[in-house]
């Protein structure tokens, strides 16, 4: 193949990637890993190094529009952080360690689950009225727009919020992906924050996860600039397109579309891995 | 020094995230002008894993390749613009947190900043 016609072939797909992960909140990273291996035969480190640094560049890219509103909690982004990049280092270690095909079943795994989680959609927890000693201490706490005025939330449940997200930062690290579905069940689920804070920052999370990893990539040589050069690229103008038209379409059609989607290339993954062919 | 409210601290990095993603993006689509040079030149296989060069896997590497304008070095370049963003995001948090005298924020961000660093030091030789 040319290099004109290979980097066009995967500059076009990035861009779809892009769009339909800014579309459906799931990221460019989970569709462009699987479509990388398993249509472009691409060796799946390439995949994940390259998907990786599009992880960073739409994350950064919309952590500016979320900003704007003012939701994300900067210190529970930050006291988060330090879970998901502890977890990102041991990630991109595991990621040297383990052959490609137990890769591509976990990848398959992460790919069903955050299927699973968009299309049953999310549930708002209760939230809860007074903070635990440790939300105080650590600050967890904010305030957010609500129709009824300005409302209150604390983080609960801290420990189990900071676990899970130190296994978000080892997925994001494995993978080469944002693993928002993940970071969105500890703060949803776990810790009972508000969708909208929990969202942002999740978003403004991710950018930071994955540069724990990009270094440790860089290191082992995973991000070729061949291949990173079209992928950052067309991730990153999907995103900004898709953010663009996000208000002008039907999204719950498309979220089941992709999310069918994204469960064919989950067991399409278990499958090549389990059989040697990735 | 007046203490900085949560929201100034939120939008002062936005405008920093916007600028680091765009100049990164056009580095890497320079570099990418400059590595379609020969278009119908075949691609080397992708299909096995061999680590890409040792000069495209270090920062002192890549800068010194990309000041000779290697073009690949040059993408490589960019994408390290792009994962210093996230890094300067934590500094500048880390600057917000010391003007507001948050000591709990200011540890806990550094150490956030000490394990990016470290993952960097990585890639440094």
């Amino acid at each position: 193949m040319s290099v004109i016609l290979f980097t066009s072939l995967l500059f076009g797909t990035s861009i779809l990637a892009g769009l339909l992960g800014a579309l459906t909140g799931l990221g460019g990273g989970v569709v462009i890993v699987p479509v990388l291996a398993l249509l472009f035969k691409v060796d799946i480190r390439y995949a994940i190094g390259a998907s990786l640094v599009s992880v960073i560049a739409t994350s950064s890219g919309a952590a500016v529009a979320y900003v704007r509103e003012g939701l994300s909690n900067i210190r529970i982004g930050m006291f988060l952080e330090v879970a998901t990049t502890l977890g990102a280092l041991l990630g991109a270690y595991l990621t040297a360690r383990m052959s490609s095909h137990w890769i591509a079943i976990v990848f398959g795994i992460v790919l069903l689950y955050s299927a699973f989680a968009s299309l049953h959609g999310r549930k708002q927890e209760p939230l809860a009225t007074e903070a635990s000693p440790l939300a105080e201490k650590l600050k967890l706490t904010g305030c957010y727009p609500d129709p009824t005025g300005e409302k209150r939330y604390f983080a609960q449940r801290i420990p189990l919020g900071f676990g899970i997200m130190f296994g978000a930062g080892t997925l994001s690290g494995l993978l080469g992906i944002g693993s928002g579905a993940v970071k969105v069940l500890a703060m949803d689920h776990a810790m009972k924050l508000p969708f909208k804070v929990s969202t942002t920052t999740s978003n403004f999370m991710i950018g930071v996860t994955a540069a724990a990893s990009a270094g440790i990539y860089l290191a082992r040589g995973y991000i070729d600039p061949m291949i990173a050069m079209p992928v950052m690229l067309g991730v990153l103008a999907g995103a900004v397109l898709g953010t663009r038209i996000l208000v002008k379409v039907n999204t719950a059609t498309l979220k089941t579309i992709f999310g069918l989607v994204i469960i064919v290339l989950g067991f399409e993954m278990i499958y090549s891995g389990w059989s040697g062919r990735i | 020094m007046t203490k900085p409210t949560n929201k100034e601290l939120d939008c002062s990095t936005a405008k920093m995230l916007k600028a680091g993603v765009t100049m990164a993006a056009v580095v890497v689509f320079a570099g990418g002008l400059l590595l379609l040079r020969h278009p119908f030149i075949g691609i080397p296989g992708y299909s096995h894993f061999h680590p890409v060069d040792r000069s495209l896997r270090s920062i002192a590497g890549i800068t010194y390749a990309a000041l000779h304008l290697d073009p690949r070095a040059i993408v490589q370049f960019g994408l390290m613009l792009l994962i210093a963003t996230p890094v300067a995001r934590v500094i500048f948090c880390l600057y917000g947190f010391i003007r507001q005298q948050d000591k709990l924020y200011i540890v806990i961000s550094s150490l956030v900043l000490i394990i990016l660093l470290y993952s960097l030091s990585k890639g440094a030789h």
